[in-house]
């Protein structure tokens, strides 16, 4: 969506002063920013710092995917919710934070369950998607939406004190070509199985942001093509370099993915596919 | 050739890093399957891992050499319902 170089406003000067003088950035890269419309799937562990840093970038439409309300036992490591939040939806919340944070970002609320009815729609009022996912029925439809919508889904994910990033731009390869089928239930347990460190999802979130901001502006050397791979407790970062699979059911060069799927998480079959009606 | 694990694999099996002995020339999936017997964990989810040698994310059939380093990762997600 082309829009005209607006003057910056003196507040706005000040606000961004910080990003202005930057060589990569200037204010024409704060104008890309302004412009920016960016989805983030999930408001908790990886959203909330990702969606935190964005706003302050200026990042001027936030979307912001999320069905849940705070519970108490967010607030260990969602620190876009505060304590007079708990019970409150987690976007209402999100939208309050962030408005205090900075006027300038237009914060839409998509407070629903994503499926294979409304994604492909949501997405597309978005330039970039960053996947905060907590389950992997949505994670694979997310990657497929985005694979199929050709938007950039930037990837976080985290377990117990270790974390994964990655980027995934259109054409150069997708969660699938990792991991073609999502894993059987039981296979990796969730957070509220066996905990996470709560400061965990806020280093990969940031992580998240940072391509982000750098997807945005065009700058940098984006993760694409790179697994990150860290390890709090050993403060260790490793990489895994990475190709587009040629056999990816879904980017691959024959899919066999071609519609998206609303995995039955709760009875562990592997898939139905709605969308055709079956 | 050094084998290190990630997330619920290592915390499964016990351990991060470790050298195992594979013939020259077996393929990644060899490898896989021979930690399988000893760790059902590993077993059981070979059809989801990543596995990258040297810091390359390469496929199963892939042939492995003395000096080699291979990571397998598993799929992490975490948040609230058990997967």
């Amino acid at each position: 969506m082309a829009v005209a170089a607006l003057p910056f406003t003196e507040e706005q000067i000040k606000r961004y002063s910080r990003h202005i003088i930057l060589p990569q950035i200037g204010g024409k890269g704060q104008r890309k920013l302004l412009q920016s419309r960016v989805l983030l799937v999930g408001a908790g562990g990886l959203g909330s710092p990702s969606a935190l840093y964005l706003a302050a970038a200026g990042v001027g439409k936030l979307g912001i995917v999320d069905f849940d309300v705070v519970d108490l036992s967010n607030l260990q490591r969602q620190v876009l919710h505060h304590g007079h939040d708990v019970g409150r939806p987690k976007v209402v919340s999100a939208a309050d934070t962030i408005a205090d944070i900075n006027p300038d970002v237009q914060v839409v609320k998509h407070q629903v369950r994503l499926s294979s009815e409304n994604i492909m729609d949501i997405i597309s009022d978005y330039d970039v998607v960053v996947d905060g996912c907590d389950n992997f029925p949505t994670r694979y439809l997310v990657n497929d939406a985005c694979v199929m919508g050709k938007r950039p889904n930037v990837h976080g994910s985290i377990f117990l004190f270790e974390g994964q990033a990655t980027v995934f731009l259109p054409g150069q390869g997708c969660y699938r070509c990792l991991y073609p089928e999502p894993p059987p239930p039981g296979m990796v347990p969730s957070c509220q199985e066996a905990g996470v460190l709560g400061v965990l999802p806020g280093i990969v979130g940031l992580i998240q942001a940072v391509e982000t901001v750098k997807i945005v502006l065009g700058i940098g050397r984006s993760l694409t093509n790179r697994l990150l791979l860290f390890d709090a407790l050993a403060m260790e970062f490793r990489q895994v370099r990475l190709k587009r699979n040629p056999n990816c059911p879904v980017c691959g060069d024959n899919p066999t993915v071609t519609h998206l799927i609303d995995y039955e998480e709760f009875c562990g079959l592997p898939h139905r596919d709605h969308a055709d009606g079956a | 050739m050094k084998v290190r694990l990630f997330a619920q694999q290592r915390e499964q099996a016990g351990w991060t890093e470790r050298e195992v002995e594979v013939p020259e020339g077996s393929m990644v999936a060899d490898l896989v399957a021979s930690l399988g017997q000893d760790y059902p964990t590993i077993a059981s989810a070979a059809r989801h891992l990543v596995t990258a040698v040297n810091a390359e994310y390469v496929g199963t059939d892939t042939a492995l050499h003395a000096g080699d380093e291979v990571a397998l990762i598993p799929p992490v997600s975490g948040g609230l319902r058990s997967w």
